[in-house]
């Protein structure tokens, strides 16, 4: 079973590490994941590669008390439909939170982890989850211990 | 010169207390703190390990040197807790943050100072213009066997280091290292906690080397101890780093900073540049940076480092060390156990 699910996620790697998907030139519509045409404009669309800036919002969630075999460690979790700031939705994990602290409209950044393990010889599968964004200090200047000495 | 032009550090949001761990195993939870100078330890969440460590990391120093990935010409990630025995850890890496195809990556292993070897590597390749710009990486989700003393500060982290010439935050003067066959830690293939020569581990391991390296580099550059503002030394324990600085002589006010061993404990491959970041974070431009790094084994790499004005306009872009340091979650030894697969049965 080792080689099991080899190339569903070679093939997906670059959507879901950098959540990759597509914009449509002529509407304006972006997709996750792409497509291969857009819905709106059909014959008339213009589809071009675009790497969502992995900002959202998460529109709703539901917290995951009975889990499959591979994300018992995890419970419970929080799985959520995000709304991507570009416009387009996707589901997906939120980590780095306490479940009673997440709430519809909560600004969430995406970041890098596993996904799932084949098996404990098999491939591991990495992508997108969502975390709560984080803030960005900076740290207070100071002076250097030498300039501190007389 | 030669010089860092971006730095990235990402530690897990959950901690355990170095007290919490003692107390299970019927030690004395109030000394065991003060007396190791490590007070609680990052624990990787259930879905974290090197490769998605070293991504944030490494998205971090990209944000912060505002450069293009596709200029990255070489990716190296030093860890010695790679997801994969065979399979590197660098292409994962690499394909997340955007890098090009035309590039070189390779994983590295040196216990705790294969980030720094990473960063000699990347060094080389940059002054010899084979690559414009070389992501070196030092990260770990380190184990500890249940019970032995490498539990309390066995953590998990990483850092980041972008390594090129053009504008740099801060220039790499020089780099030595000391390197003997010294077997003070080791982990064999197939098992899963490392284990150690307990008091082998200070005065002809890390004593030795990180003594022997820091007099190569004062002797290569001409310097002495009071040339430099600060100085970051591995930090396998709190207590290590300080007595070493107290062998050389360097004042207890230019350690301080560094020591990030004691919130967050050994991050191993991470532990010295996660400190050397920390630096970085709060340095004004002109300030001068001695760090020796140590891997059991065993080695020493040792930088000269000037903190350049540059530095200042990288600041509040992303996350310091002290953000993720106070960003935190406890956990008791269950979830801890249940987290770092120490419950066999769960898989």
């Amino acid at each position: 079973m080792a080689e099991q699910g080899v190339a569903s996620v070679w093939r997906r790697i670059k959507a879901i590490y950098t959540i990759q998907g597509n914009m449509c030139k002529t509407c304006g519509s972006y997709y996750f994941p792409p497509r291969p045409v857009c819905p709106e404009c059909r014959r008339k669309g213009k589809l071009e590669l675009y790497t969502f800036k992995g900002l959202g919002t998460i529109y709703s969630y539901t917290v995951v008390r009975q889990a499959p075999e591979d994300f018992k460690r995890q419970m419970p979790y929080v799985i959520a439909q995000v709304e991507l700031d570009e416009g387009t939705r996707l589901t997906a994990q939120i980590v780095n939170v306490d479940i009673e602290n997440v709430e519809i409209g909560m600004r969430v950044r995406a970041c890098f982890r596993k996904i799932k393990e084949f098996g404990q010889g098999g491939i591991i599968a990495y992508g997108y989850k969502f975390e709560p964004t984080m803030k960005v200090t900076g740290h207070k200047e100071k002076s250097s211990p030498k300039q501190k000495e007389p | 010169m030669v010089g860092i032009v971006g730095f990235g550090v990402y530690v897990p949001r959950y901690r355990i207390k170095t007290s919490d761990i003692a107390e299970l195993w019927g030690e004395d939870g109030e000394k065991i703190g003060p007396g190791l100078g490590v007070f609680e330890k990052s624990v990787p969440g259930p879905d974290e390990d090197v490769a998605t460590i070293s991504v944030e990391a490494a998205r971090n120093a990209i944000k912060m040197a505002k450069i293009d990935p596709l200029d990255i010409g070489a990716v190296y990630v030093g860890s010695e807790s790679h997801p994969y025995a065979v399979k590197p850890t660098g292409t994962i890496v690499a394909e997340a943050v955007g890098c090009s195809y035309n590039m070189t990556c390779a994983d590295f292993e040196f216990a705790c100072k294969a980030g720094t070897a990473a960063m000699q590597a990347a060094m080389g390749l940059v002054a010899s213009k084979m690559i414009k710009i070389g992501l070196a990486i030092g990260s770990d989700t380190a184990q500890g066997r249940p019970g032995d003393a490498l539990e309390y500060s066995a953590a998990a982290g990483g850092a980041a280091y972008l390594i090129g010439q053009k504008n740099p935050l801060a220039t790499i003067e020089e780099t030595v290292s000391f390197t003997t066959d010294t077997p003070d830690f080791w982990r064999r293939e197939g098992e899963d906690f490392p284990s150690h020569g307990a008091r082998f581990t200070g005065e002809p391991a890390y004593f030795r080397h990180v003594g022997e390296g820091a007099k190569l580099l004062f002797a290569k550059t001409k310097t002495t101890v009071d040339d430099y503002d600060y100085f970051v030394f591995h930090m396998p324990n709190g207590k290590f780093p300080v007595a070493v600085g107290k062998q050389i002589g360097v004042p207890k006010e230019k350690l301080e900073d560094s020591l990030v061993v004691r919130q967050i404990g050994n991050t191993y491959s991470g532990s010295a540049m996660i400190g050397l970041a920390r630096i970085l974070d709060i340095a004004k431009p002109g300030s001068k940076i001695f760090m020796v790094a140590y891997g059991s084994g065993a080695g020493s790499d040792a930088f000269s480092i000037t903190v350049e004005d540059a530095i200042l306009e990288s600041r509040g872009m992303v996350p310091t060390v002290d953000d993720y340091i106070q960003r935190k979650t406890y956990v008791n030894y269950a979830t801890y156990a249940k987290y770092r697969r120490k419950i066999k049965a769960l898989g």
